[in-house]
């Protein structure tokens, strides 16, 4: 890839922006804690940190949408109030957020005049110019006048970049800009960081990958429980192997040692190589053959999707998000109805069969929306646990609910999957991320699963309860339990996976045993 | 019966104006709400707010012995009812159904208390506003007094129409609206406040609201009576839902529930009598018709009726 | 952030303790006593003397004999209509289509009612009105729900629409076939005192109190129990949820939709058998309404409504008097409403800045209202 330091000018010797001392906390978590940051003009700065680490919260002081609780920004050498994002677009401070923030029935250039407009009219004439100006500096082809809905999300996010650059920004924070980026996508944007820096524009860079960190970064700042546990410098970043900055930024976050956990995945440079070939059956578990589905104005459809799951075997879905990768995992579930095809379970068509006959012949489904779909949030712990079998025995007897049934189960299946949670009666919207998917998990895992689709498992987990998961699904596999594992972390899929079938635009672009190409034939196939 | 006494004159007369009277209330309530919900306020309370609307604007007429002056006070009244609104669901982010429901309850039991205790069981009249009679086409034969010859609030009623639609397309408060109910995150980061955005056009909800509701106590009925929307702010809501946020089309809908509202009076005319109860419930019915026919057609940004919270999605 | 803000550890405040009984009792009294003061200045600026009305209403609707019979009385149709909300609000579903399908019901009652129980004898004849109301009440929500379940149309425009069409069809009911010979206001065939719901020892108390309090039992037992309960719960809080759970989310809505309707109509079936035995044209109490901000304040708890209907029927019997002694109309009942809904929303603002538990509006409300574009 590029050397990062062929193009910093000299001129970037002096600070741009400078942190010193922030503290936020919030009840009951500190979530800064005395964080000293400097930003150069004309360098990327990588923030490093897995999630929880306090990144976002860091960005989002920088962008004027919290305030500190202690400590100063400093803008030039100068001490300024960020009180709200309108401050830190005037300071000069452009931020494209990790969820886009544009609105999608507006056009392009109605979002980019969307707060930045100083007259009651608009003024579309000037506005397309300065949107061709800065379009041209970035090297992109986009037609403003395009609804933000129509455009791809590569697009999309170079709207959001000339959005954040849109007021004379000389300081562009960029919140994980990679994660719904094809590996191409990543590379262009590489692109057009060096000719931001070129610019003498300061860029912060945050992700959770390692290994982005440092081929983009200039310098690595590394974020850990809210505290920044390390830096590198521009000479570390070029006098050392990514093999030893790999050792040193593990060492770092996790202590001496820590490279043997499976999680690391997630902050590796190279992905694991995964387990020598596993013993898979011949027996095909799930077949899915020529399935279509319309998904109307809104959604993704599917066309033409075929791809069979052995007995045993994990196959992953590689994609970036929204390829339809959700839809065909609500259609194997039975949550969605299908246009065209069959799904095929250990032989027996699932079509006519709704979510719960398919749940009792052993195919279950792990959301990825965990918060939204995956419980309720206002009901126990214990009762989430249950609530894809209302009705049954041993939990419902003639009509009328078993608590101490359901209460029995809860509290077997909690200490199974090492869930923190005060009691199996605390409502489940109270606990962490980390330990609602374990009880997803518990749930989906109880009463002898067959095939298990886990979407986006490790998704916004911390290191310790992504690997967690990461090690049931082998665990599984290893018993036999055939698993589909939608993620759009490459690296996790070719840590555990089988084989990849890649997704791109609602098509399976093709699949590919895991292996050491692996990686390079997948990124192909995304762009396919 | 005979055609051909459908066509008569006085059957047209009748109706164009008896629908323009009807429609007139539910235009401006509907634009309100129109506005409210492109910045995601859903406001259940609008029925409340043209209540309070009618009730202030009648005083209004009545006391200061002006239409004019009537109907801004029936603004007042309106934008009053809406402050309730904007302070319990915009600003402290209450359930704004709730809130709607409440107000509409609230609006309708206090301003029947008010009138009873004002006038007891007495209803008086204001006396009739004058209007504005457009030489030569006022005198079209047939459509032409009934057209031409109204209030002038009339006319700047549907002017006003255009007016929020190009203030919606074009201006940069309309893109703050728009995009408050759409992604309201994105207008707290283009550095655009989401509460203050929403406050204004509540506020301008509340203010076309009680226009609508004065409208219809003083220059359509002519006096205050209890409840006397009877359901006009409910299918208000449900022109604005259907606009899909093209408010032009507020003109058409509010126009189709004025000529339903009105034709059992003109069919009078024509020598067609139907009793009272089946006339009452035609607009309701057009509107399950009409709900039946584009379910489908109606649309809803996707942040209404959520409250904003920085951070939270 | 958000990881953040649920990460910490939440304290359960133990059920039995003291504070967590009365918490919600002092929650749900509050907004009532607030209503009650605010409707007190109300008429301190009317010019009327708030504590000799609010006296009144004690007075005429418990501390008398009478007005407490009256108020019994009126608790039957209050808590059967209470039992019909709950089991749509659960859901989510806003049935506010409420007057509608208790009016339409009692017309049929009350038209038919004479005839049927003349020939069919008391108990087969008042048994069947009961069927005739909850199949009235249950057909009358058939639109919004199918809209609902299929269009995912607004349930409370929808509900609001066919409670006009409701209310106007009862009437055209009345002022047409079932029109009685009789001479005077067009009404009904008045049914006889001898055949109407039987009454209890020496009062004017019906039995309709016991039915409601069964149906009310009933409610809260298949609500708290059964999986019918549950999965009407899980729609109610979470949709989304309620399809990855594999639950027919269109037939559950449906379902109900039409208890929530049938429950009101049998309620129109008491009013008129127990209490009126005649439909009067354009007579509509608008209870409906009235009984929306009762159950929120109970939390859609069945057997806590019993309690807040029981408070309502006082005011609302006494009410009648105390409004007819000041010289008002009888809306001031709507105001204290009113009045009532919005402190309950401001009283659960309050608490939830404290801590996040015991809503009285079911999660999921507003995400139920926006389409798609939800990724979370």
């Amino acid at each position: 890839m590029t050397t990062p330091d062929s193009t910093t000018p000299s001129r970037a010797a002096a600070p741009a922006v400078e942190l010193r001392g922030i503290t936020k906390a919030f009840p009951g978590v500190v979530a800064n804690d005395d964080i000293h940051l400097t930003l150069r003009a004309g360098q990327v700065h990588s923030l490093l940190g897995e999630n929880g680490a306090g990144k976002s919260t860091l960005i989002s002081m920088l962008s004027g949408m919290i305030a500190p609780d202690s400590g100063e920004i400093l803008l030039d050498g100068r001490p300024v109030q960020m009180g709200s994002p309108r401050t830190a677009l005037d300071l000069g401070i452009g931020t494209v957020y990790q969820h886009l923030t544009l609105v999608p029935n507006l056009t392009v250039l109605e979002n980019l005049l969307l707060g930045s407009s100083t007259s009651v009219m608009l003024d579309f004439h000037a506005a397309r110019e300065r949107f061709a100006e800065l379009v041209a500096r970035l090297g992109a082809a986009i037609d403003p006048d395009a609804r933000a809905d129509t455009l791809a999300l590569g697009q999309l996010q170079q709207v959001e970049i000339v959005k954040a650059l849109w007021r004379d920004t000389r300081i562009l924070i960029l919140d994980e800009p990679t994660s719904m980026l094809t590996p191409q996508g990543v590379a262009e944007l590489q692109r057009v960081l060096e000719r931001l820096k070129a610019g003498g524009i300061a860029i912060v860079f945050i992700t959770h990958k390692l290994h982005e960190a440092i081929e983009i970064g200039d310098r690595v700042s590394i974020l850990k429980g809210g505290r920044i546990v390390g830096a590198l410098d521009e000479d570390e970043l070029r006098s050392k192997t990514p093999e030893q900055l790999k050792a040193r930024i593990v060492n770092l976050m996790f202590g001496e040692g820590a490279d043997q956990l499976s999680g690391v995945a997630e902050i590796e440079i190279r992905p694991l190589t995964p387990d020598e070939p596993r013993d898979v059956s011949e027996e095909a578990e799930l077949e899915v053959s020529g399935l279509s589905i319309d998904g109307g104005d809104d959604e993704m459809s599917l066309h033409d999707v075929s791809f069979v799951v052995h007995r045993g075997e994990i196959l992953g879905v590689a994609g970036v998000d929204g390829n339809g990768q959700r839809q065909l995992a609500q259609a194997i579930a039975g949550q969605r109805p299908i246009h065209a095809g069959d799904i095929r379970l250990a032989g027996e068509s699932l079509r006519r069969l709704g979510v719960p006959e398919r749940q009792e012949r052993g195919l279950r489904y792990l959301t990825d929306d965990r918060l939204h779909e995956g419980i309720v949030r206002d009901e126990s712990v214990a009762m989430n646990m249950v609530l894809k079998r209302i009705g049954q025995p041993p939990f419902w007897r003639r009509g009328t609910i078993q608590p101490s049934a359901i209460d029995a189960l809860a509290e077997e299946l909690v200490d199974r999957y090492e869930t923190r949670t005060p009691s199996i009666h605390t409502r489940i919207g109270a606990l962490s991320g980390g330990n609602i998917q374990k009880v997803l998990l518990a749930r989906e895992l109880a009463f002898d699963p067959r095939l298990v689709i886990y979407n986006k498992p490790t998704h916004g987990l911390d290191v310790k309860t992504a690997s967690f998961v990461r090690s049931q699904i082998r665990e599984q596999a290893s018993q036999g339990v055939s698993a589909l594992v939608i993620s759009t972390e490459l690296d996790e899929l070719l840590a555990i996976c089988d084989r990849i079938a890649v997704m791109s635009s609602g098509r399976l672009t093709g699949i590919v045993e895991n292996g050491q190409d692996a990686q390079a034939r997948v990124g192909e196939l995304m762009v396919a | 019966m005979d055609s051909s006494a459908l066509l008569t004159e006085a059957f047209f007369a009748a109706l164009i104006s008896g629908a323009l009277l009807a429609a007139l209330p539910i235009l401006f309530a509907s634009l309100g709400e129109a506005i409210s919900e492109q910045a995601g306020v859903l406001n259940v309370g609008l029925e409340g707010m043209m209540l309070f609307g009618a009730y202030a604007g009648f005083n209004g007429a009545l006391y200061l012995h002006s239409s004019w002056l009537g109907l801004l006070a029936g603004i007042g009244g309106g934008v009053l009812a809406s402050l309730t609104m904007v302070v319990l669901c915009v600003r402290m982010r209450l359930d704004q159904i709730v809130v709607g429901v409440a107000l509409f309850l609230f609006a309708e039991g206090v301003t029947s208390l008010l009138h009873g205790a004002q006038f007891g069981e007495s209803y008086p009249r204001l006396e009739k506003p004058s209007e504005l009679a457009i030489p030569l086409l006022s005198d079209l034969p047939a459509v032409g007094e009934s057209l031409f010859s109204v209030h002038p609030i009339v006319y700047i009623g549907f002017a006003l129409v255009f007016l929020v639609s190009w203030m919606l397309r074009r201006t940069s408060t309309g893109l703050n609206v728009r995009a408050a109910g759409e992604t309201p995150a994105a207008l707290d980061a283009a550095g655009v406040s989401v509460v203050r955005t929403r406050t204004w056009a509540v506020l301008a909800c509340g203010a076309l609201a009680g226009l609508g509701g004065g409208y219809l106590a003083i220059i359509a009925a002519g006096s205050f009576t209890p409840f006397m929307t009877q359901g006009a702010g409910f299918m208000a809501i449900v022109i604005a839902m259907l606009t899909r946020g093209k408010v032009l089309w507020t003109i058409v809908g509010s126009l189709l529930f004025g000529v339903s509202l009105t034709i059992a009076t003109a069919l009078q005319l024509a020598g067609i009598t139907i009793p009272t109860d089946w006339v009452q419930m035609l607009p309701f019915v057009t509107v399950i018709l009409v709900l039946i026919l584009f379910a489908r057609r109606s649309y809803l940004p996707s942040a209404l009726a959520l409250p904003y919270v920085r951070g939270e999605r | 952030m958000t990881e953040i803000a649920v990460a910490r550890p939440v304290a359960e405040v133990p059920r039995r303790t003291l504070r967590g009984l009365l918490e919600p009792v002092v929650m749900s009294v509050t907004p009532v006593l607030l209503a009650i003061v605010a409707g007190g200045i109300l008429l301190t600026i009317l010019g009327r003397d708030p504590l000799s009305f609010y006296g009144d209403i004690l007075q005429q609707g418990m501390l008398e004999s009478f007005g407490l019979q009256q108020s019994v009385v009126r608790m039957a149709t209050l808590l059967m209509i209470a039992a019909g909300l709950i089991v749509a609000f659960r859901a989510n579903l806003w049935n506010l289509g409420l007057d509608g399908q208790f009016l339409l019901a009692a017309a049929f009652v009350a038209g038919l009612a004479p005839s049927i129980v003349s020939s069919l004898g008391m108990t087969v004849g008042l048994t069947l009105c009961f069927v005739i109301a909850a199949v009235v009440g249950a057909v009358w929500t058939l639109v919004p729900a199918g809209l609902k379940a299929r269009f995912g149309v607004n349930e409370i425009i929808t509900t609001l629409m066919m409670n006009f069409i409701g209310i106007n069809l009862a009437n055209i009911l009345v002022k047409g076939p079932f029109l009685t010979d009789a001479p005077g206001v067009p009404r009904t065939d008045i049914l006889p005192l001898a055949e109407r719901l039987p009454v209890l020892f020496d009062t004017r108390i019906h039995i309709g109190i016991l039915i409601a309090a069964a149906t009310i039992l009933l409610v809260h037992l298949v609500m708290t129990r059964t999986p019918l309960g549950l999965r009407l719960r899980v729609l109610g809080a979470n949709p989304r949820a309620a399809v990855h759970f594999g639950l027919r989310t269109k037939r559950l809505t449906l379902v109900a939709f039409m208890v929530s309707g049938a429950l009101i109509g049998m309620s129109g079936a008491v009013s008129m058998l127990g209490d009126w035995g005649s439909f009067r044209a354009d007579w509509n109490p608008g209870y409906g309404f009235l009984v929306v901000p009762l159950v929120f304040l109970a939390r859609l708890n069945a057997l806590a409504t019993v309690a807040f209907v029981a408070l309502f029927a006082v005011i609302q019997i006494g009410g009648e008097y105390a409004t007819r002694e000041a010289d008002l109309p009888n809306d001031f009942v709507l105001v204290l409403v009113g009045l009532i809904l919005f402190f309950m929303a401001i009283t659960e603002f309050m608490r939830v800045r404290r801590e996040r538990r015991l809503a009285f509006v079911t999660a999921g409300l507003a995400s139920r209202l926006r389409r798609g574009g939800d990724d979370g």
